[in-house]
């Protein structure tokens, strides 16, 4: 039982001037029973994709699910695409988007019960007009965060130090932010690093030039053809260097932040749990209350509201356990769904990191190739 | 024979000390074996020793090594100390011990540039017998060179100046013999390449290393998750600061080296084109006097003397930059072979890493 989806840009600017968007192809192939056919492609934009976020977080996060988020609105990177700009940080921007909004989509749908939601299937598979009816997004950049952190309204609101039956969610509460921290801080480094595999790039690039101007003057002709190769030597290299820079940014640096957010999603189901809880104990009291204005009326000896008393209580012996069995629901919920991510996360990390050390491998054996090709020639100089 | 080396060496707070060890059978000598403490301006002086006497004006004068500089290593190490609150203990260590290794990476190179110095001295037909070579190797006391005060140093400074406006001056005369002409031309041009390629490697180097101080960081954190790729990237980072050095020494050292050698070798013709020019100016004072009838004898010796001084520095001079050239050829060739030969074995050492490293991780899902 498996569901993927593929995100291809299908168009990189629709539409005119500042309202210019970019229009992917969603290909989907499943073997799902729910969906009519096995593969089916659709057209979206990225406020579809906003607004399927939207829908998701406002049905589920409260029940506890960790709903996946998306990658974040940038007007700065939209602007410079949508103005022309035909810079490589453009590009890069292009690609970083549509391989973002594909993880995230992936992620979608590959939670169980999240698949379930009818919205999810209309999203993948609804083909027409979709993009003018349910899922316009016109959320400013301070909207768009405030509805991210909706799902995640602080703990420190709560003054209340929450009586905690079961120890595990303490735990794993603080192996989230833990976790959130050191991601946090890697994350900064893997910038990093890929800004001075950029530099270390471009300073090859000049030193390679400059090698090979050193050959053309060279008067000694092995000598000069043996600084001319150092320099192609060093251009190759050169180019290398780019693509690992690329490869650690794409790879690793994305990874860091898609669960940087997904982390913000994990605390935020936490505090919805909370918040059930909150609204049991709440009921507890309200219930508290009743029954001891019951006792003052049987005291005071006013049967006439003693009936209105009666029925109050009933009322909140009701939403007491109503409320109880949800908070209970919601905890079971927490604890599968974080189990889940746990699970995914190792092996996205795993993955990922497989994925980018054999990079890191194919550099080096290119690298053994360009030297062993230069070494005979160096031997040649006489 | 005649051969010195470096034996020993002494860092104190902002000079080094470099203790100068001779073996010779030269019957100059008291003794065979001897030696002397010497620091980095007695070296100058003796350089400049060389460039300042008449009777070596035909010769390629040795370049004077490099003042030791230990600032930029100083100050990381400084910078080091007043951050130790704000790391772990074991980043400290990690981080002390890699900057003190590289502090010694320094000072080596500067103990080998005083070296390479004095061998080129000692291997030089001529030089070799230089009076001032050998007080500078024997005489046990100190040489009482000071450094050159501010007044002198501005007095060089200016004499630079008017060099390089005389050497455009000289470059300009025609020269009779095509040899010179040539080498003249082709040393300029790889003068000025060889100074932009060294500041090229220096600057990419450095983001090399940067990059290995990074990724060490980098793996601290990442223990959390598997502590084995967070080892492979300590590894692999040794590496590549080990390939940064690698490339400073093979690559960035030698162009630097020759970016020196270079400049001494423009002197040299620079010396010769003044002598030339000042051979050409005497023949026509002698025209003149020989036309007027006046002071002819002495226009006839100055003219003598300008044309034996100019004979005698083509002559050396051909010869050196003969050799200079056959010295620079093999040294580029040595270092190129090297510096392949080491990336290779960094490349291979990175890859056997990764290599282990993948099948560990890919065995155990």
């Amino acid at each position: 039982m498996f569901c993927s989806c593929e995100l291809i840009l299908f168009l990189l600017l629709t539409g005119d001037g500042m309202n210019a968007y970019m229009a992917y192809k969603v290909s989907t192939q499943t073997s799902l029973t729910m969906f009519r056919s096995k593969t089916f492609t659709v057209r979206r934009r990225f406020s579809d994709f906003l607004g399927l976020y939207e829908k998701l977080s406002e049905k589920h996060s409260q029940n506890g699910y960790i709903v996946p988020p998306p990658p974040e609105k940038s007007i700065l990177g939209m602007t410079k695409v949508k103005v022309g700009k035909e810079d490589p940080s453009s590009a890069e921007f292009v690609e970083r988007r549509r391989a973002a909004l594909e993880r995230y989509l992936q992620r979608v749908v590959s939670h169980p019960s999240l698949l379930q939601d009818p919205d999810v299937r209309d999203f993948a598979a609804c083909i027409d007009n979709y993009v003018l009816c349910l899922f316009v997004c016109a959320l400013s950049g301070a909207g768009f965060l405030k509805m991210l952190n909706k799902a995640t309204d602080a703990v420190s609101k709560m003054t209340i130090k929450m009586n905690e039956q079961d120890v595990w969610f303490d735990e794993k509460i603080q192996d989230v932010e833990n976790e959130e921290q050191h991601m946090r801080k890697l994350h900064v480094m893997v910038e990093s690093l890929v800004n001075h595999r950029k530099e270390l790039s471009g300073n090859t690039a000049v030193f390679a030039k400059s090698v090979a101007m050193l050959g053309s003057s060279e008067d000694n002709t092995a000598l000069s053809r043996a600084l001319s190769q150092l320099a192609e030597v060093e251009d190759r290299i050169e180019q290398l260097h780019q693509e690992q820079a690329s490869n650690d940014f794409f790879t690793f640096s994305e990874l860091l932040a898609d669960y940087i957010r997904l982390l913000g999603a994990v605390k935020g189901c936490f505090d919805q749990r909370m918040k059930a809880w909150q609204r049991w104990q709440d009921a507890e009291n309200m219930l508290q209350k009743k029954r001891e204005a019951e006792a003052k009326l049987l005291w005071a000896n006013k049967p006439d509201k003693l009936q209105q008393a009666k029925d109050e209580i009933a009322e909140w012996e009701a939403k007491v356990t109503q409320y109880e069995r949800e908070f209970e629901r919601i905890s079971a919920t927490v604890r599968k769904e974080v189990i889940r991510f746990d699970k995914e996360k190792a092996r996205d990390f795993k993955r990922q990191i497989v994925k980018y050390l054999e990079s890191l491998l194919n550099s080096q054996q290119q690298l053994i190739k360009y030297w062993e090709a230069f070494l005979p020639e160096a031997k040649a100089i006489a | 024979i005649l051969i010195v080396d470096i034996s020993d060496a002494l860092s104190e707070r902002d000079k080094v000390k470099f203790t100068v060890h001779t073996k010779s059978t030269l019957p100059n000598f008291k003794q065979n074996e001897f030696s002397v403490v010497r620091q980095h301006e007695e070296f100058i002086w003796l350089h400049d020793s060389f460039v300042e006497n008449e009777e070596y004006a035909g010769y390629i004068i040795p370049p004077a090594p490099p003042r030791p500089d230990f600032d930029a290593s100083r100050e990381k190490l400084q910078k080091l100390g007043e951050g130790e609150g704000s790391m772990t203990k074991e980043e400290f260590t990690k981080m002390k011990q890699e900057l003190e290794a590289e502090y010694l990476a320094i000072f080596k190179k500067t103990v080998a540039m005083h070296e390479v110095f004095l061998c080129r001295v000692a291997a030089h037909p001529v030089l070799r017998k230089d009076l001032n070579f050998h007080v500078f190797l024997e005489y046990n006391q100190d040489l009482s060179v000071r450094g050159k005060n501010k007044k002198e140093k501005l007095e060089d400074f200016f004499k630079n100046v008017v060099k390089s406006a005389d050497g455009v001056l000289v470059a300009g005369v025609k020269d009779v013999d095509d040899f010179f002409e040539h080498e003249k031309t082709f040393l300029l041009e790889y003068h000025n390449r060889v100074k932009e390629a060294s500041a090229k490697s220096d600057r990419k180097i450095r983001s090399h290393k940067s990059k290995s101080v990074n990724g060490f960081l980098f793996c601290s954190l990442l223990n959390r998750f598997f502590l084995k790729v967070s080892e492979l990237f300590e590894k692999t980072r040794k590496i590549e600061a080990r390939v940064a050095a690698d490339e400073d020494l093979k690559l960035a050292d030698l162009l630097k080296y020759y970016l020196r050698e270079s400049q001494a070798a423009k002197d040299l013709l620079y010396r010769r084109g003044r002598a030339l020019v000042d051979y050409e100016n005497a023949n026509k004072a002698l025209d003149k006097a020989r036309a007027k009838n006046k002071d002819v004898l002495q226009a006839e010796t100055t003219q003598q003397v300008c044309c034996q001084k100019f004979e005698k520095i083509s002559e050396s001079a051909k010869q050196e930059l003969i050799d200079f050239k056959t010295r620079r050829v093999a040294a580029f060739r040595k270092n190129l072979v090297e510096l392949a030969e080491l990336e290779l074995k960094h490349a291979k050492g990175n890859l056997q890493l990764l290599q282990s490293c993948l099948g560990v991780l890919k065995g155990d899902t």
